[in-house]
């Protein structure tokens, strides 16, 4: 079972995350975007570019209005970004597996502050979710799987930090590896259409002349 | 597709569903993906903000056109269509959702400036009317409207006639003599039926101001009217068609730009999507007629002189901020004619509509909800300590009448372009600077 965790299943899932994250963004992209042949007030190209940017905070009282969605936003995001790249045993995986000379990890103390700023991110979007309204209306099961699986790999990772005992790392493996295998089919795919969608937003806008 | 079912008062499923397929391109699949229910957007929609209703979420609104998407692609939303375990959409989908789609949204794009990823939610709103319209579930206000504007030439049912009325007794008041038909002449101008019968004082502005500033202009009798019923209704063909007859009147009298009226839906339909609309591009300058006032202003071509004390602050209208990126034209323009001009936090790109663009106002049954999210406006008004809200737009300024009496509040609304006209510097007076 270990062997195949590790060897058939997580080639099996790193390949269905590839293609299946590429299919959708070709799906996507195949449908095409319209021509806007209005004649333009400003860049569009710059507006995409600053549509990237500009959505990372909402605009006016929005964002001081919704504190707790936009914070735990980023300490999840922020988190769950530094234990992906930055937690040693990660390095220490990537390293193997990517060609040049690697980066250093993060130390212990950097680890358990990102742990805990994901943990607490995800868990109060989560309650969020589950609590608020309007988040409970727009609220799939597939919002909910999302989060759980990332929460479970999360949580494994943090058992297997000090790859003392085998089958705990094997439990993280497998963990991610549910985590790609839906990866592609969900709405996680928003982490790459996300820049799709600012881009092209920015990009209408700024040829109407407004910074969006 | 019929057309003509945009306003017949029979339904048809098939016909909805195949028009919100159509709707969906590259940019509605990338958004559709992109959401992840955060439910940020519903803070910026003045229905949900004033009454706390989750169904007003602007994403929520978009249930039915999401549901096609899923449904046709998405791996797991085939596999469930094929399955048998997800409904498809159904008529019942249509009758639920018209509430949402046409009584509780103006377009005004404000949920669109406020979403995290990026989505142009009013984008897709403004798409997934084009299914509501064919299969049939639209207001009858709305209906009626498209109805009148395809048969008679204008949402009102106003004619020519009606017209040449308002146009004799504006040359009667100003002295002055309403080009009509002017081959040559270097801008047409456009109009709204709501200027021509609620603000007929517009018309008498955009006289004055236009003979003062020496510029070649003209009205056409085959085409004034730019409100557009078919982008508000969401029937691209009777946009085209409407839009088209602008293009041929302008063509037949050779003139070189066009003058968008105040009434925002009616710039964005002839600035923002006609080329769209046309498969082409427009080979006129497209200008609203608050832009052109600023060239002018700006050119030293009209002088005003003396400034209005009443404490005042501006509207901006949805379409000219929001789509059009106009914010600061406005503002010059006022500050020229008014000395106590106030601007609050949410003022310009992401100021409150007033309630009733987006084709709400022609809609009767919208009234309450209308009223209900105009408590924003009225706090926006009372915490500015207002006396007077100048806009640029007949339909915003109706609408903030109606909310300004029904809560008995003290506040003027003053057209943009009237007080202007009203400022005018007599020939050789005035500050013949950019103001
Ligand atoms: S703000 Fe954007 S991401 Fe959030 S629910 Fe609305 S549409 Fe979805
Ligand atoms: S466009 Fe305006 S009215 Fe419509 S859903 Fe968005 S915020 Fe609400």
């Amino acid at each position: 079972m270990t062997s195949f965790i590790l060897g058939p299943l997580w080639t099996f899932s790193l390949l269905v995350f590839c293609l299946g994250v590429a299919w959708r963004i070709v799906a996507i992209l195949a449908l095409g975007f319209p021509r806007d042949p209005a004649s333009p007030r400003g860049s569009g190209l710059a507006g995409g570019l600053a549509g990237l940017l500009r959505r990372s905070w909402p605009r006016n009282g929005v964002g001081r209005k919704n504190l707790l969605p936009v914070i735990a936003g980023y300490a999840f995001h922020l988190g769950l970004f530094a234990l992906l790249f930055f937690a040693a045993p990660h390095v220490r995986f990537l390293d193997h597996y990517l060609p040049g000379p690697g980066w250093t990890p993060m130390p212990r103390w950097g680890f358990v502050i990102a742990a805990e700023l994901a943990f607490a991110g995800l868990i109060l979007l989560w309650l969020r979710r589950v609590m608020h309204p309007v988040t409970r209306l727009l609220s799939s099961l597939d919002d909910h799987l999302a989060a759980g699986l990332t929460f479970l790999a999360m949580f494994t990772g943090c058992l297997a930090l000090y790859e003392s005992f085998t089958g705990l790392r094997v439990l993280h493996v497998f963990a991610v590896e549910l985590l790609l295998l839906y990866f592609p089919f969900s709405h996680l795919m928003h982490a790459f259409t996300l820049f799709m969608g600012r881009a092209a937003t920015g990009a209408r806008a700024a040829r109407h002349g407004v910074g969006a | 597709m019929n057309r003509m079912s945009t306003y017949a008062p029979e339904t048809s499923l098939e016909r909805g569903i195949e028009r919100l397929r159509a709707q969906i391109d590259a940019r509605v699949a990338t958004w559709f993906s992109s959401c992840v229910h955060c439910g940020l957007c519903a803070e910026a929609c003045h229905f949900y903000a004033e009454t706390g209703d989750p169904r007003y979420t602007p994403i929520h609104k978009l249930a039915p056109l999401k549901k096609v998407w899923r449904q046709e692609y998405t791996f797991f939303g085939r596999l469930a269509r094929k399955l048998g375990i997800s409904e498809p959409l159904d008529e019942q989908d249509f009758a639920d959702w018209e509430e949402l789609v046409y009584d509780a949204c103006t377009l005004c794009g404000r949920c669109t400036m406020v979403c995290p990823v990026g989505n142009d939610i009013t984008a897709m709103l403004r798409k997934q009317r084009e299914g509501f319209a064919a299969a049939g579930y639209a207001p009858e206000g709305l209906k009626g409207a498209t109805r009148r504007t395809v048969e008679v030439g204008s949402p009102m049912g106003l004619t020519w006639k009606a017209l040449e009325a308002q146009i004799r007794h504006v040359e009667r008041e100003t002295g002055l003599g309403v080009p009509v038909d002017r081959e040559g002449a270097d801008y047409l101008a456009l109009l709204s039926s709501l200027e021509i019968m609620g603000y007929p004082e517009y018309i008498g502005a955009i006289t004055r101001i236009l003979h003062r500033a020496g510029v070649s202009w003209t009205l056409s009798s085959r085409a004034f009217e730019a409100t557009n019923s078919g982008i508000q209704i969401g029937d691209a063909d009777v946009a085209r068609e409407l839009l088209q007859r602008v293009f041929d009147a302008a063509e037949s009298l050779g003139v070189k730009n066009i003058i968008s009226p105040e009434c925002g839906h009616a710039y964005t339909a002839i600035r923002w999507e006609s080329a769209g609309l046309l498969g082409r591009e427009v080979p006129y300058r497209i200008i609203h007629i608050v832009e052109l006032l600023d060239e002018l202003k700006r050119a030293g071509r009209l002088p005003t002189a003396g400034r209005t004390g009443v404490r005042v602050t501006f509207h901006d209208p949805c379409n000219l901020v929001r789509k059009g990126g106009v914010v600061d034209e406005p503002r010059r323009l006022l500050e020229a004619v008014a000395a106590d001009v106030v601007e609050g936090p949410d003022s310009g790109v992401m100021n409150w509509c007033c309630g009733g663009g987006g084709g709400v106002s022609a809609n009767e049954r919208a009234e309450g909800l209308r009223l209900a999210a105009f408590r924003r406006k009225k706090a926006q008004f009372e915490t500015l300590g207002v006396e007077a809200v100048v806009t640029a737009c007949a339909n915003c300024r109706n609408i903030l009448e109606e909310g300004i009496e029904h809560y008995a509040m003290d506040v003027e609304v003053m057209g943009l372009t009237e007080l202007l006209a009203e400022y005018l510097a007599e020939d050789g007076q005035g500050d013949a600077v950019a103001g």
